[in-house]
């Protein structure tokens, strides 16, 4: 027996290699960068929704000891490029990164300071004078709409950005066969992502080299510097950006943002380094902001609760100026609204809106719990207008598991699923005959228990490149670089941009298992375009089943080659080869191998010549899906809602999760615990507010509802395993899972529990007050 | 004006504005970049260190409040290259993905653990309402609290 066989990582709880560095204060944030020279940015933003610049005195800020450079839009002009969208819009405004003569948000950037330190550029800005006109504000989407609004725009005429039109199947014969049409208005209210970490940026030029170096607290650095060189009018050879240690991201930190362009700009005119840190009213205020539709559902069933067909009309928040994604989430939205339910005709529209109010993007889920909710709330509407259970109506309406692959109206294709034995499950969980007997007991006694049901299934893994905008920079592919070192030590480059989601783990133990080593024989390397090749970032629950599977292409890439040599030298032929424990082995007879090392020696070392094979051992794949994954699940919760104070209170969350094949189910619970709490969040505590003078009212974690411990429930979580045939792993995907199923579970579960008053649709986030005064209203009727 | 303190051990006196806050003087002054500010207003936690053994946000203590105290910050917490418990606890349980609030939470740990050695589930959800995280939804903080309360009390005993 040999004395130390090397175990089996994937599909084990591996601790992470990440966390060393990271409970020991050892990582490397945007913050920790310390450079000799480097000077300070601190940001002047607009205290209006909507204003003229008429003035703007900086002689003051300029005079100010410490401070080196004070600038405005008016300095900019013409020197840079416009901060954009990568979707297509009918109309994309102009986007300077310092504001030139007029604002159109609450935060928006308009005087840049640089001092020593940031103390003393607050200094300069607090003697910055400016003269601001207040203009018209409009900072509800539909009142954007409406004849004579002010226009945020005036060169485009009209507050609408962009507007989308998608039907398929006979929507009106569905109607006109209905027993009922079932009609309502939901709002997903508009949410911030809040990674703990602020934004950052740290520039650097080196006016020898002419290159630039750009730390940023990014979830995507090569399509940073693609955007960013354009911005710059850069070449792309003389960019360098490093995402370093990143403190989550939530998606919105992937994006192009002013004070990236800022600080590249002037650490390049000022000569010194320079670095921007954002507070957290900024976070708030200037951080792309998540959701923020308002949709009208039409949903045309027969008594039986089959659904013949699902309408909504969208009207889509857009913020003052359009961010990298802005235009194009509400589309998954609209796309996967038809859930895990066979829909014979669908039909929606969506005007994507301007207002005076901070640009929506991707947040976790992006597009797709707006859709979810959307199913999922008319899956409990159905069941309450027609008095059915809400589990029968979503089993009647389900795709069965013999239709996959199965396309759906508007034209994707789920790739695998067995929605019924998910919802199975999570049934079984809670008990779920006994918990409805246990409710009606409850409800004879005044108390109002409510049970939620939420069967997801969203889109990951995104995609085949032609399915994002031919305007966007970059791909929906993912690339991969494994270099087998001197020293048999294993370095992986990978295209993703992990912040928190454990590739540094996940993918070691793939490659463990790959090559018969250790884990900690494997180094994965990423978020540095100077070391890493193009690759395209993480987001989108991409990261494993996109990026794994494009390591796996470069890893059988190396193996083929290091079977040829070792072919040569067994005098085997290489097809008859495995790695095995250190070794490479004879496929038939373990016993016969040379160690792996005297084929890396070989490799390297070439001083016997491979015929047909180059020295070295280093292979890149860039990994283009054929299809998308859409991870399934459902999540099951009981609630009690106090009807004198309006206070929910958990009592059991349960979830069954489907993300395909699991390589490491601790890193698998980390995400979905995440997902969960963001989605409960989104049901019962955080909105966005601003006011009708689109002044932000939600500008501190004081006013901005991040969920506490004690808030959340204890999560109980279940799976199920259907392997996705998309990619060579049967990875799915699982960062949004949790969030998508999450919201509409909790919401149900409220109106439930409501359904004793006759409250049928009560707007999130479902908070006391909101909850007190429905109750009060119904007692009164 | 001049500040002295100790920190994680070992004392220094530094010449600083009457304004700096203790989380920049540490990060800034004694390059101790492990204490994370995430929001200058004592509302998320990231920041904490413990002065004189107890838990406090040092966005919203002045350097000069921290005159001759002790101060501990996540770098001070492992010794002679052994992890603290809580720092254990943390790795083994998975409790923290992006890594950003750790260094608050691993603090607020300890603190709690000094004066409850053996928290319920309840309590840790308590003492935690002043330390957000954004990635975990807290149940694997929840679990690696815990786990550092079972190791210590073990060592506990094994001392006694």
């Amino acid at each position: 027996m040999a004395a130390a066989v090397v175990p089996k990582f994937v599909g084990t709880r591996v601790k992470r290699r990440e966390d060393p560095r990271l409970i020991s204060g050892n990582g490397t944030y945007v913050d920790d960068v310390k450079l000799p020279g480097m000077l300070s940015m601190v940001i002047l933003r607009s205290p209006y929704g909507h204003a003229k610049i008429n003035s703007i005195n900086v002689e003051a800020a300029r005079k100010i000891p410490g401070v080196v450079a004070v600038v405005t839009g008016e300095d900019l002009k013409g020197k840079l490029g416009s901060l954009t969208t990568a979707a297509p819009a009918e109309h994309i405004p102009y986007h300077p990164p310092l504001a030139q003569g007029r604002v159109r948000f609450v935060g928006e950037a308009v005087v840049a300071a640089i001092a020593t330190d940031p103390y003393k550029a607050q200094d300069a800005l607090d003697a910055v004078e400016i003269d601001y006109d207040p203009l018209p504000v409009i900072s509800d989407p539909e009142k954007a709409l409406e004849d004579g609004a002010p226009i945020i725009h005036e060169e485009f005429k009209t507050n609408i950005s962009t507007r989308a039109q998608v039907a398929s199947g006979d929507i009106d014969g569905a109607m006109r066969s209905a027993d009922r049409v079932i009609k309502f208005r939901l709002v997903n209210q508009r949410l911030a992502p809040v990674p703990m970490e602020p934004r950052g940026a740290v520039a650097q030029w080196n006016q020898g080299s002419g290159q630039l170096t750009l730390w940023s607290s990014t979830q995507g650095p090569h399509l940073l510097r693609s955007y960013l060189a354009e911005i710059l009018k850069l070449p792309e050879n003389r960019m360098r950006v490093i995402a370093p240690e990143v403190g989550g991201g939530f998606g919105a930190k992937l994006n192009v943002y002013a004070e990236e362009v800022l600080a590249g700009y002037l650490a390049m005119t000022l000569k010194h380094p320079i670095k921007w840190v954002e507070r957290r009213r900024e976070n708030l205020a200037t951080n792309t902001h998540g959701r923020d539709q308002i949709v009208y559902v039409e949903a045309p069933v027969k008594n039986d609760g089959t659904l013949l067909g699902l309408k909504a009309k969208f009207i889509c928040d857009a913020g003052a100026y359009l961010q990298l994604l802005t235009p194009l989430i509400p589309g998954f939205s609209g796309m996967m609204m038809t859930g895990c339910y066979k829909v014979p005709a669908m039909a929606f529209e969506q005007l994507v809106v301007f207002t005076n109010k901070m640009a929506p993007d991707a947040y976790r889920g992006a597009g797709r719990p707006e859709a979810c909710y959307i199913a999922e709330r008319t899956m409990d509407m159905v069941a309450l207008e027609l008095n059915l259970d809400p589990a029968e109506v979503r089993r009647k309406n389900f795709i069965p598991k013999e239709a996959f692959p199965a396309q759906i109206p508007s034209g994707l294709v789920y790739d695998s699923g067995d929605y019924a034995a998910a919802l199975d499950k999570a049934l079984k969980i809670i008990d779920y005959p006994k918990l409805r007997a246990e409710q009606a007991e409850a409800r004879k006694q005044g108390r109002y228990i409510g049970i939620g049901l939420c069967s997801y299934v969203e889109i990951c893994g995104i995609g085949p490149s032609a399915m994002l905008p031919p305007t966007m920079k970059g791909g929906g592919w993912e690339s991969a670089t494994i270099r087998m070192e001197p020293d048999c030590k294993v370095t992986v480059l990978t295209g993703v941009s992990p912040h928190g989601q454990g590739q540094e783990t996940s993918f070691a133990q793939m490659i463990a298992d790959e090559f018969g080593i250790g884990i900690d024989d494997v180094t994965v390397l990423h978020g540095d375009t100077a070391i890493v090749q193009y690759g395209t970032g993480t987001f989108g629950s991409r990261g494993t089943s996109v990026g794994g599977a494009a390591l796996m292409m470069a890893t059988q890439k190396l193996q083929a080659k290091m079977k040829k040599i070792a072919s040569t030298m067994m005098e085997t032929p290489p097809d008859q080869i495995v790695f095995h424990q250190g070794t490479m082995a004879l496929a038939s007879d373990l016993s016969k191998s040379i160690p792996m090392q005297k084929v890396v020696d070989a490799a390297y070392g070439y001083k016997v010549p491979i015929p047909g094979v180059e020295p070295g051992l280093n292979e890149s794949a860039f990994y283009e899906p054929t299809a998308c994954t859409f991870p399934f699940g459902t999540h099951a919760c009981v609630v009690e809602v106090d009807p004198d104070t309006g206070v929910v209170k958990f009592l059991r969350y349960v979830a069954v999760d489907d993300c395909g094949r699991v390589i490491n189910p601790l890193l698998v619970e980390g995400q979905v615990h995440g997902g969960i709490a963001q989605g409960i969040a989104q049901a019962l505590y955080e909105e966005v507010i601003y006011d009708e003078n689109g002044q932000l009212l939600t500008a501190t974690l004081m006013d901005y509802a991040v969920p506490k411990a004690e808030m959340l429930p204890h999560y109980e979580l279940d799976s199920t395993v259907t392997p996705s045939p998309v990619n060579p792993l049967g990875i799915k995907g699982v960062g949004e899972a949790g969030t998508i199923g999450s919201t509409p579970c909790v919401v149900n579960a409220v109106h439930d529990a409501l359904k004793p008053f006759g409250i049928k649709n009560l707007d999130m986030p479902l908070k006391p007050e909101r909850i007190w005064r429905a109750i009060k209203s119904a007692r009164k009727a | 004006m001049r500040v002295t303190m100790t920190i994680n051990g070992q004392q220094r006196s530094d010449e600083v504005e009457d304004r700096m806050l203790l989380v920049h003087y540490l990060r800034e002054v004694a390059q101790l970049t492990g204490t994370h500010v995430g929001c200058e207003t004592s509302l998320c936690g990231a920041c904490t260190v413990l002065m004189n053994g107890k838990a406090v946000k040092s966005c919203t203590v002045l350097a000069a409040q921290a005159d001759g105290a002790q101060i501990t910050t996540v770098e001070g917490l492992a010794k002679d290259g052994e992890l603290h418990p809580v720092q254990e606890g943390f790795w083994e349980e998975h409790g923290l993905q992006c890594g950003f609030c750790t260094p608050g939470m691993l603090m607020l740990a300890t603190d709690l653990l000094s004066r409850n050695p053996d928290p319920s589930e309840a309590d840790i959800r308590h003492a935690l309402d002043g330390n957000l995280c954004r990635c975990t939804g807290y149940q694997h903080i929840i679990n690696a609290v815990q786990y550092a309360a079972r190791k210590m009390r073990g060592d506990a005993r094994k001392s006694a």
